[in-house]
């Protein structure tokens, strides 16, 4: 039985220790909004918080996560940069299937948590590691600007 | 992974074609050499009484699963390919299966095998499989071995042919290198030295036969006994001065790094075995115990220091993050946040696992980048400790412009060095 | 009570459609048409006596009005990220007079009488007709229910319904404002006669249609609450995972499961007749057990099977095989001239969606529940009657929200063979494929070899073009029904028989060359025209260069009565700004224009090739009119995402067989674009009035010859093979020997492009 710290609860896990966090948040812990993509952090789709830098949850054993701070897309919404992010990502209107976005979100919000204002040079570090297959990377930028800047990059005549 | 040693072998009897030796060799080819009373030195761990334990632990020792047995395959049932620029020959079975397999050897056979490099019949086996260095073990450790093997499961898995084509599928002239190079004698203990150096000695050079990686070969592809464990190069892989060279070899190691690093594929700030190395490590080292590790590095740490290969230069690292000191990313970088950084961070810290970390390791401070390419051309994979700890291949789908760009960068941020690979030096490595 | 309305045809009668018409609209089209297509009362069933006191007014399929004023809609099309969802909420909301934010949506059940797509004939989400098909038919549906709602509230007020309005689900009586939430007219709008036909709303009057809405679905995208089908979770489900034969018709000949089954966590291993699958607690216990297995393969016919092979034998049936002619005007053979030739190859192409297949199946003796996010709903139903021997009452699909389809989710074998797996046990089941089994098991863009060539007069125009495509027919395996009479499958020449330049003698035809049996092909993103715009803009693009003119012009020049596709050029030359600034060196700009699925596209590339031939995107402008546009946030986004989809199949991927089997795996080397190669990319749309054309496809279609021909500008190399040979593309010898430096093509940077959403207004 191991004990994990998620969105600041601990969660008991009964797993052995070389489980991928992944699979033990999924599969375990019902916390679903962590996808799986590719199993080999070529994708990001499983990225979370680990003490506050962005992982890849697929190749993570869960061993490796006891007695940090892990951070899932279900409690980002409880930071202030993690609630900025999701409002222009809403905002923008970034998302088209969705899957790799929640991964998304979390890689731009501990870009944002190290680099307030960061340049196109370093969205293009942080975010290249996830991938989209719909293509959203274009509305990415956008909203990472916009979540920084405060101001809107995209023409707002979304109603 | 021994392929070059076969490669260098053939040049080396192409070399000898025509001397005189050929009848000495026909007398001398399977006499197995004069048996040295054993040492107690070169003992087994006291916890393991029965002769199958320790014959497990021996066949570990020895590195035997690596080249016999195939990827998601039975365990010792061969058929692992080697491929040459002029054939492909393929480890054989070593299970008990009658057909198949060695379960009709005698004791006196396989001992022979493994002393003077023949098969059952006589036939003289090709130096892929390291008998130059299992010469020196003990008949009581080969028979551990056998028995285990024994115990075993047969698998029933004939080996394919070998698919070599003339002159090189004439065993006969293997004999002749033997004549002249295969010193047929057991392992002594050197006076004077500990007993776990000792230890240490059997471990590296009988049973481990670490030099068949890792020491210079002569133009006839023999290892140079002068240069030990000075390093070489074989099938693009760097197998590193392993001297107690300070600069050039792990001199500089703690003894607890060089155990962390055998045992476990990883040392901080050293390096991470890949490639051939970690399958010593997967299928050998990781289970050799405390004690055994310990001896090693020992012996290790007093090998001669040679200075030959390239000096381990301490690392000068950039002080910040290279995405914030340019404004455009360079290819590599650009390659590196994409597919690399999600495990290796992108100040090269590692961010999955210790064994992600790049900044200082040693194959990044080869400017040469010799084993930074392969790991990225071919991948590697390290099962160690109930953990399996990866790196997929990119060279199917990165061109060698790419992987140029990327060594370069990945040597220059986190090695210190200055990366300068074109995409011809990559081509030529693939 | 039973409400019948008859519908408006979309866009052309459906019935009995010409042949050429439906080739118009593309090759998914007449796949499915030839199925049973065309059905005019859709989304209307009999009801039968409505219970006194009903939960909600329900006047059709697609509308639900509660008692609290909730609004659900039910959505006939699936959503994988096209929009689906908010362009279909969109058109029932507009007529129905209730905003986006009032409403939720809700994944419609298996029920081909009641969602089946018409232009499909199937309840199948594809071809990018998500749009076109409903266009008219989902807008009465909104206005028969609010001429319901309207009519029950003034029946109520006693006053004439024409002096009554609806706006945000409010009915208002304006002279003596007096007003009635839709909730509050439940019961009295199930008793107002049905009308004929509501009438629809005046275009000018749109309040939803044609602006940028935000999508119904993303809160649920941002936060990580909106569940996938592989988020599904039923009580006492296992999860497995499996592999099936590398070989394509190879079986399983054993499998030794002692090491797995001793893997804590490891459940039971169920063998199928070409796969293997391991149930477990969780994924990590099925994988790892997956990977204890020995399994040994009868590698069946295909076994030494390579894509060396396939094209030489392609070649050689396009050399020697007999024709199908799809489209003859003139006679080409009566031309005589200066001839130019050029022969293209494509490659197979999987997928990769970002959510890997995966399906969740509870088999019991006397019913079958299934969860998946699949493009034909109605299809896993028969699959599931297939395996299980259940009446098709008796089987469940629940529709989930996908993480991408792009073609692969409309085919249902990962179903079926999850059904197969939950069959031998008693408990629910969800199979999930590993990335590694996603790439290796995908239903493949069939490879292609076309020859094409053109006799151009002195003036370099072409007087005589002939177009012979070779490969294997998709339709024929999906929809057998669909290949024309002649054996022709419309899919192979959409948008290679019709052309939008004027030549006056043309022959396009095709010869079928399937691939061996059990190698799986399906549709991709673009079908057809993703294919035949790719060498027609290639070939377009030779013919102007051979003929000394700017691309562009060649290409205004030989438009024909195309005012759509002239207006798409221009646009698309005025926002490039072609011709103007000059290029550095190794830098290209690349054009291609083309009306795939009903709409015009014209895009602009601008590209760098190093010296050792890496491509980098520096920046791309396409100029759109996809007729009337519903959301012009969908139609961006979309436009956006095809691109960088079709820029990712150019540069890197392509399927290869070895030794029968897929020699690609996961996204290490099936590789895709990421961030930082994407450039900026301006979408601008033309206003239209026309009926909606598709738009999911388009974007991928244009971006293949848009980009090649920029880096034939860039290096004067033409690119006839994808995926790119970054090899072809070196600048010399001495490029390989140089030390690949830090210095970078210039890089793709950045401006954050704003999107053209503010030009609509």
């Amino acid at each position: 039985m191991i004990v994990l710290s998620i969105n600041g609860q601990d969660t008991q896990a009964d797993v052995p220790d070389d489980m991928p966090l992944l699979w033990v948040l999924r599969d375990v812990l019902g916390l679903n909004g962590t996808k799986f993509g590719c199993g080999m952090a070529q994708c990001g789709a499983c990225t979370v918080h680990l003490d506050g830098q962005a992982i890849r949850s697929c190749v993570l054993p869960v061993a490796g996560a006891v007695g940090k701070k892990i951070t899932t897309i279900e409690g980002i919404g409880d930071t202030d940069i993690g609630k900025r992010v999701q409002q222009a990502w809403l905002g923008i209107e970034v998302a088209q299937c969705g899957y790799c976005q929640t991964g998304q979100i979390m890689s731009a919000v501990a870009l944002l948590a190290q680099k307030p204002s960061p340049t196109d040079a370093d969205i293009d570090a942080a975010m290249s590691g996830n991938l989209c297959r719909c293509g959203t990377y274009v509305r990415i930028r956008a909203a990472i600007k916009q979540a920084a800047t405060g101001q809107a990059t995209l023409p707002q005549t979304i109603a | 992974m021994k392929i070059g040693r076969i490669v260098g072998t053939v040049i080396g009897v192409l070399v000898l074609v025509g001397i005189i030796f050929t009848a000495y060799a026909w007398i001398t080819v399977t006499h197995t050499g004069n048996e040295a009373t054993p040492s107690a030195s070169t003992g087994t761990p006291a916890d393991l009484p029965s002769q199958v334990a320790r014959g497990e632990y021996l066949t570990r020792a020895a590195d035997c699963e690596a080249c016999h047995t195939v990827a998601g395959g039975r365990a010792f049932a061969g058929g692992v390919p080697f491929k040459l620029p002029f054939g492909t020959i393929y480890s054989s079975n070593i299970t008990a299966d009658a057909e198949t397999g060695i379960g009709r050897w005698s004791d006196d056979d396989f001992v022979r095998a493994l002393h003077a490099g023949v098969d059952k019949d006589g036939r003289p086996l090709y130096p892929a499989f390291p008998y130059t260095s299992y010469t020196a073990l003990s008949r009581d450790d080969i028979l551990a071995i056998k028995a285990y093997l024994f115990s075993l499961p047969a698998a029933h898995a004939p080996t394919p042919a070998n698919d070599l084509s003339f002159p090189f599928n004439q065993r006969w002239a293997v004999s002749m290198w033997n004549a002249l190079f295969l010193k047929k004698e057991r392992f002594q203990p050197e006076q004077g030295k500990t007993e776990a150096w000792n230890r240490g000695a059997y471990l590296a050079t009988a049973l481990g036969h670490c030099g068949e990686c890792h020491t210079p070969r002569n133009v006839a592809f023999a290892m140079k006994n002068g240069e030990a464990l000075a390093g070489a190069e074989l099938q693009g892989w760097k197998a590193y001065n392993i001297t107690s060279d300070k600069d050039h070899g792990i001199g500089s190691w703690s003894s607890q790094e060089l155990i962390q690093y055998l045992s476990k594929g990883h040392a901080a700030g050293r390096g991470t075995a890949s490639g051939p190395m970690g399958e010593v490590v997967e299928y050998s080292l990781q289970y050799l115990t405390p004690s055994d590790l310990s001896a090693l590095a020992t012996y290790l740490g007093d090998v001669k220091p040679q200075q030959s290969g390239i000096p381990v230069r301490p690392a000068s690292m950039p002080s910040t993050p290279p995405s914030q000191a340019v404004a455009s990313a360079s290819m590599g970088e650009q390659l590196f946040v994409g597919a690399c950084a999600g495990c290796h961070l992108d100040n090269g810290q590692g961010r999955q696992s210790d064994y992600a970390t790049l900044t200082g390791i040693r194959s990044v401070r080869d400017p040469h980048a010799t084993n930074l390419t392969q790991v990225i051309l071919h991948g590697t994979e390290l099962n160690v400790g109930g953990q399996r700890i990866f790196m997929p291949s990119f060279g199917r789908a990165y061109s060698d412009a790419e992987i140029a760009a990327l060594s370069n960068y990945v040597v220059t941020h986190y090695g210190g060095q200055s990366g300068a690979l074109s995409a011809a030096d990559v081509a030529g490595r693939r | 009570m039973m409400l019948r309305v008859d519908h408006v045809p979309d866009e052309v009668e459906l019935e009995n459609p010409a042949r050429r018409e439906l080739i118009k609209r593309g090759g998914l089209v007449v796949a499915f048409m030839a199925l049973g297509g065309g059905s005019r009362v859709w989304g209307y069933a009999d009801h039968g006596p409505v219970p006194a006191g009903a939960p909600e007014f329900a006047p059709n399929a697609f509308i639900r009005v509660g008692r609290d004023g909730s609004v659900q809609l039910v959505m006939p099309s699936i959503e994988m990220g096209q929009g689906a969802y908010t362009g279909q909420a969109t058109l029932l909301a507009e007529e129905l007079d209730v905003g986006l934010d009032q409403i939720t949506v809700e994944h419609a059940p298996p029920n081909r009488k009641l969602y089946a797509n018409p232009l499909l004939g199937e309840q199948a989400t594809g071809g990018s007709t998500t749009i076109r098909y409903c266009w008219k038919t989902l807008r009465d549906a909104g206005a028969a229910a609010r001429y319901m709602l309207v009519t029950a509230a003034a029946q109520r007020w006693k006053v004439d319904a024409g002096q009554c309005t609806a706006s945000r689900g409010v009915v208002t009586h304006t002279a003596s404002g007096r007003s009635l939430p839709y909730g509050e007219l439940v019961d009295a709008a199930w008793n107002v006669p049905p009308p004929d036909k509501a009438p629809l709303k005046d275009p000018k009057d749109f309040q939803l249609i044609g602006k940028p809405l935000r999508r119904v679905d993303t809160p649920g995208k941002v936060d990580g609450s909106l569940p996938f089908g592989i988020d599904i979770r039923v009580p006492g489900m296992k999860v497995a995972t499996v592999q099936a034969s590398p070989t394509f018709g190879g079986k399983l000949a054993s499998v030794d499961d002692a090491r797995a089954l001793s893997i804590p966590g490891v459940l039971k291993v169920v063998k199928l007749d070409n796969a293997v699958a391991v149930i477990g607690e969780h994924f990590w216990a099925a994988k790892k057990g997956l990977e204890a297995l020995v399994i040994t393969w009868d590698r069946g016919a295909n076994g030494a099977f390579t894509t060396e092979q396939l094209f030489k034998d392609m070649a050689n049936a396009s050399e020697h095989g007999t024709p199908i002619v799809a489209r003859e005007v003139g006679n080409v053979g009566n031309v005589k001239g200066k001839v130019i030739a050029a022969t293209y190859q494509l490659p197979m192409l999987a997928h990769a969606t970002m959510e890997p297949l995966n399906t969740t199946v509870h088999v019991r003796p006397d019913a079958c529940e299934i969860w998946v996010g699949t493009q034909v709903p109605a299809r896993c139903v028969d699959v599931a009657v297939k395996v299980t021997g259940l009446p098709a009452e008796r089987i469940q699909v629940h529709n989930q929200y996908m993480g991408g389809g792009f073609g692969r989710r409309l085919f249902e074998d990962s179903v079926e063979q999850a059904v197969a797996i939950a069959k031998q046990v008693d408990y629910p089941v969800k199979v999930i494929w590993t990335r590694e089994e996603d790439i290796a098991q995908d239903r493949y863009r069939p490879a292609y070899y076309d020859r094409i060539a053109a006799t151009v007069d002195d003036k370099g125009r072409p007087q005589a073009w002939t177009d012979r495509t070779t490969g294997a027919s998709v339709m024929a395996v999906f929809a057998p029904p669909g290949m024309g009479k002649n054996g022709l499958d419309p899919d192979l020449v959409e948008c290679a028989a019709e052309i939008p330049y004027e030549v006056p003698n043309l022959r396009v035809e095709w010869v079928r060359h399937d691939m061996p049996a059990g190698v799986p092909v399906g549709w991709w993103r673009g079908v057809g025209p993703v294919h035949n715009v790719f060498v027609v803009e290639s070939f377009i693009d030779e013919l102007a260069h051979a003929a000394g003119k700017d691309p562009a012009a060649y290409r205004r020049d030989l438009l024909g009565e195309h005012p759509r596709a002239h207006a798409v050029l221009d646009l698309a030359l005025e926002k490039s700004g072609w011709g103007k600034a000059a290029l550095g060196a190794r830098q290209g700009r690349g054009i291609a224009l083309a009306a795939p699925f009903g709409s015009y596209l014209c895009v602009v590339v601008d590209v760098a090739v190093s010296p050792q031939g890496e491509v980098s995107l520096l920046r791309a402008v396409a100029a759109v009119d996809c007729g009337t546009v519903v959301n012009p946030n969908t139609v961006e986004a979309q436009v956006q995402g095809g691109l960088v989809f079709g820029w990712s199949a150019a540069l890197y991927s392509g399927i290869t067989l070895k030794n029968g089997a897929v020699e690609q795996r996961n996204f290490n080397d099936y590789r895709v674009l990421r961030l930082n190669q994407t450039p900026p990319i301006e979408v601008h749309l033309v206003p239209s009035q026309e009926s909606p054309g598709g738009i999911g496809e388009t974007g991928t279609v244009m971006a293949m010859p848009a980009l090649t021909n920029a880096i034939f500008a860039a290096t004067g190399v033409r690119l006839r093979t994808l995926p790119i040979d970054v090899t072809a593309l070196v600048q010399n010898k001495d490029a390989l020997k140089a030390a690949v430096t830090e210095a970078t093509p210039a890089s793709p940077h950045v401006s954050v492009t704003p999107g053209q959403l503010g030009r609509l207004a």
